[in-house]
């Protein structure tokens, strides 16, 4: 291929022509020189120039048929009229950048958790989630109205936990409301959710009504809005559930959840008769979701009752298949796909489903070392909620408190909240950056 | 590459359905070419002298929508760029977020010796293969040209992988250039006021570029100059500003320009992008919160729209995940990540040996034999075909069942091996046990719930009592 060559070219490697091996140097083809110059050449560049081309002349089998012309300009009558400067491209070539709003024809419907004592409930504040007209922290095309929120889970029984989580919970474990006290009090969490898991048939078989007992507990220790989770058992949620909306009656409560597998009719009737909200959860399935929330529609829920959970994979076992379900979601309701049109909750602390949360070592031996799990732990979680963060997720069950801090300040901070903690930094000077011994 | 149908592509190729490609049909050809399944290279007669003219015009029509640029030489060589979409499920991405690494040219050369040589082995196993990572960058902190250069030599004879060259002094980046050139460096970077002479030095060198500014008029402006100089290998950097507002402003100047090369199909601009987490480590002063705080903006910038990125922190618990993320982002979502069904032989298994039961979904197989593998346990290990679920959801979804496995077990003759007639199902399919135990006729016993306490079953469990 014919390359050109510019005359910035040459003087910058006349500039350094002692340095500058010339076997190394190939010139084929056309060289070009534009020179147009009042200016004055340095004697010492004319010489670099013509001793430099002497050497190629004898380094090239083609015919340098530019040679001479080259010659010819630098002959001395000319040479007034050239200048070192304006031999390199003077002047960037101006350009603006331009690109258009992304705009949709779909808005997420925008849910209330929680009822004060003016609707009827008894907690201290609510919160909102959803509204977006645009996908999640696109500010430059709408600001999001309400930054993603974050729910830490307790539990109705003493559960096992990864080592990094349990230190944080031990004290509490024995008492659900203690642990949701803990929850918001020392971890600041916006929410609790408490799960009743000791009434799965398989673990306690704890009754219903005692499970709802738990819950009131919980409402009683807490001034935040709660979720309420059951066990996960398809033919024993349903009256677990149906207890304890009627003992939250009236503090629009999250109702996790209702789903295809089981007698979903029972939760959502049990959820709209007690006013709360309901948790709508199909497992990496588009089509699904889209089934049981028209059925939700069906039996009468309101949108602004319906919050949607289409299941969260842990980072390295499945967050691919939940990321990309989430924002097929998302930008399927923003086209205007108004069944998926909800706010999304995902269960992060999931994440410590992976190994590579909790596992002391590497079981592969040929693995670089792991480090201290408790390092790697709290960083899947956080991993496993920003990304589905990103994706379209508003509410987030997490489980590690260092985990929920840190996704509720990146969140913060995309979403676009006012931060003290901006420390002013030239975005450049990562480069001569020095670190600390 | 914004083509509506196969068609568009098909008019260019020979059109004589010789299939050397491989396909039947040049249509068939041309819809994988669209898909990026196959490249115009599969396709030899189209290199013929008398195609020439349609070859062009094919190689135009296939370029991607964002530039493709290659760093480094050799089988390390790291291909960024390349993305036809903005969003994974339209098609899938295809070259991933290349992992860089810094040293810096202060570092004690032991030091750094080391700290390279950790970068470049790094490795870590993930479904079915080894992660590792991708890059150094070299960072100029004394700002001398001969430190930088010595500093730029150790590194280049301790690792074979591409190298980012970073100094904004063009005098500095001259120095380390000259030291590898042959390495296909990219230099970091051309700003406003230094990006004359590092025009001049990518010329010179032919090395790719990495064009910095947080003013998006001022970027288009340097990659307008750049490519009208013949400077096309080019890498932008919109500035990564870690916190607060600025992080806000950081990741919608990422999505606007991606939006422009893909979305409204910019020229101009559509080249890789490159963020920097590491400027993290300016802020936050703690080593723990701050490679924390790293991983937080690699994760943001994985996402949105990072082509290569550069990070400071090297402890495991940066690098898993991290590197994990890359490769869940990155796994093209139009294939089920699944393995072949059949029976696989762990260790050196006899008569007597387990068999273990498992699906074909590639990151629940690897698990398991990777688990049963490394604490030595000599087994069979029989993959049932589930569509690439895993058990848990494929036991609900009904795609492992009773009849599938004895399918498996016939068509794979496993009775041949097996002399035992015993199943251990994993501990999540435990509710399918009775009717697999009627449909095979052989023992099923259960195993636990996670393949990682198999060590642990053996102990309890194997040989069980009513198997000779």
């Amino acid at each position: 291929m014919p390359k050109e060559i510019t005359l910035a070219d040459i003087v910058d490697i006349l500039e350094e022509y002692e340095v500058i091996e010339l076997e190394d140097v190939s010139i084929e083809g056309e060289i070009e020189l534009e020179i147009s110059s009042d200016g004055a050449v340095p004697t010492s560049l004319i010489q670099l120039l013509q001793s430099m081309l002497s050497v190629v002349d004898k380094q090239l089998e083609t015919t340098l048929s530019t040679r001479s012309s080259l010659i010819q300009i630098l002959q001395p009558a000319q040479l007034p009229q050239l200048s070192v400067g304006e031999m390199k491209v003077q002047s960037l070539v101006p350009a603006k950048f331009e690109v258009a709003k992304a705009e949709w024809n779909g808005r997420i419907e925008e849910v209330t958790i929680g009822a004060t004592s003016s609707d009827g409930g008894s907690r201290g504040n609510v919160v909102t989630i959803g509204g977006e007209k645009s996908l999640p922290f696109y500010n430059f095309d709408n600001q999001m109205p309400h930054p993603p929120v974050i729910s830490v889970d307790c539990f109705d029984m003493p559960i096992p936990l990864a080592k990094a989580v349990r230190g944080y919970y031990d004290d509490v474990m024995e008492d659900p409301g203690e642990w949701a006290k803990k929850n918001v009090q020392e971890f600041g969490a916006d929410m609790v959710t408490i799960h009743l898991i000791s009434t799965d048939p398989m673990i306690n078989d704890t009754p219903a009504r005692e499970a709802a007992k738990t819950v009131e507990e919980v409402l009683q220790a807490v001034k935040v809005p709660i979720v309420i989770g059951g066990s996960g058992n398809p033919d024993k949620d349903p009256a677990v559930l149906e207890a304890a909306a009627e003992a939250a009656e009236g503090e629009r409560c999250l109702i996790a959840s209702a789903n295809l597998n089981m007698d979903y009719e029972r939760i959502a009737k049990a959820a709209q008769d007690h006013g709360h909200v309901i948790l709508s959860w199909t497992q990496l399935d588009i089509n699904a979701q889209k089934t049981l929330n028209r059925y939700l529609f069906k039996l009468g829920v309101p949108r602004e009752d319906i919050v949607i959970d289409p299941t969260t994979a842990a980072l390295g076992y499945g967050l691919d298949y939940a990321y990309t379900n989430i924002e097929r979601m998302r930008i399927a309701a923003l086209k205007g796909d108004s069944d998926l049109a909800f706010p999304i909750s995902c269960g992060i602390t999931n994440a410590w489903g992976a190994r590579e949360a909790w596992m002391k070592d590497s079981p592969i031996k040929e693995d670089s070392d792991w480090g201290p799990a408790a390092y790697r732990g709290p960083l899947f979680e956080i991993v496993t909620g920003l990304t589905l963060g990103i994706a379209g997720g508003d509410l987030f069950m997490m489980m590690h408190p260092k985990a929920a801090k840190t996704v509720k300040r990146v969140t913060q901070m995309l979403f676009g909240a006012k931060t003290d903690d901006d420390k002013a930094i030239g975005m450049e000077d990562w480069v001569k950056w020095r670190p600390e011994k | 590459m914004r083509i509506g149908s196969p068609m568009e592509i098909w008019e260019y190729l020979p059109g004589t359905n010789c299939g050397e490609c491989g396909e039947k049909t040049c249509l068939a050809y041309a819809s994988l070419l669209k898909d990026r399944k196959k490249s115009l290279s599969d396709c030899k007669p189209l290199f013929e002298p008398k195609y020439a003219d349609k070859a062009h015009k094919l190689m135009d029509l296939l370029a991607p929508e964002v530039r493709e640029v290659k760093i480094g030489v050799g089988a390390r060589t790291m291909t960024i760029g390349g993305e036809d979409v903005l969003y994974r499920h339209e098609l899938t991405f295809f070259n991933r977020t290349a992992l860089t690494y810094d040293v810096w040219d202060t570092m004690d050369e032991a030091e750094l010796r080391v700290r390279v040589k950790e970068i470049t082995d790094w490795r870590k196993f993930y479904v079915g293969e080894f992660l590792t990572l991708d890059a150094i960058a070299i960072r100029s902190v004394s700002d001398d040209a001969n430190t930088f250069a010595a500093c730029v030599k150790c590194v280049a004879e301790e690792t074979d992988l591409p190298l980012v060259l970073c100094s904004f002094n063009a005098e500095v980046q001259k120095e380390g250039l000259k030291t590898v050139s042959d390495r296909n460096p990219l230099i970091y970077a051309a700003d406003k006021d230094n990006w004359s002479e590092m025009l001049s030095l990518a010329k010179r060198y032919k090395v790719p570029v990495a064009l910095f500014s947080q003013d998006l008029d001022m970027l288009n402006s340097l990659a307008v100059t750049f490519s009208s100089a013949g400077i096309k290998d080019l890498v932008l950097d919109p500035g990564t500003y870690p916190t607060g507002n600025g992080l806000s402003e950081s990741f919608s100047r990422f999505v606007q320009l991606r939006r422009a090369g893909i979305g409204e199909q910019d020229k101009q601009i559509a080249y890789p992008l490159i963020a920097v987490p590491m400027t993290a480590w300016q802020v936050l002063e703690d080593a723990l919160e701050a490679s924390y705080w790293e991983a937080v903006i690699a994760d943001t910038f994985i996402l949105r729209y990072a082509d290569m990125m550069i990070m400071h922190s090297i402890e495991p618990h940066s690098l898993i995940p991290e590197r994990t993320l890359v490769a869940n982002i990155y796994t093209d979502p139009r294939r089920p990540v699944s393995v072949d069904a059949g029976l696989r032989e762990v260790g050196n298994p006899t008569a007597e040996s387990p068999l273990f039961l498992t699906t074909n979904f590639a990151l629940t197989y690897y698990t398991v034999e990777s688990d049963i593998a490394s604490n030595k346990i000599d087994s069979y290990l029989m993959v049932v075909d589930t569509d690439g679920l895993g058990v848990e959801a494929a036991v609900a979804g009904g795609q492992l069942n009773a009849n599938v496995i004895k399918e498996t077990i016939d068509s794979h003759e496993i009775g041949k091996k097996v002399k035992n007639e015993t199943i251990v199902l994993p501990g999540l399919a435990a509710r399918i046990s009775g009717e697999t135990e009627d449909a095979t006729g052989w023992t099923v016993l259960v195993g636990p719930r996670d393949s990682g306490r198999i060590p642990g079953w053996m102990e309890t469990s194997w040989p069980p009592e009513n198997v000779s």
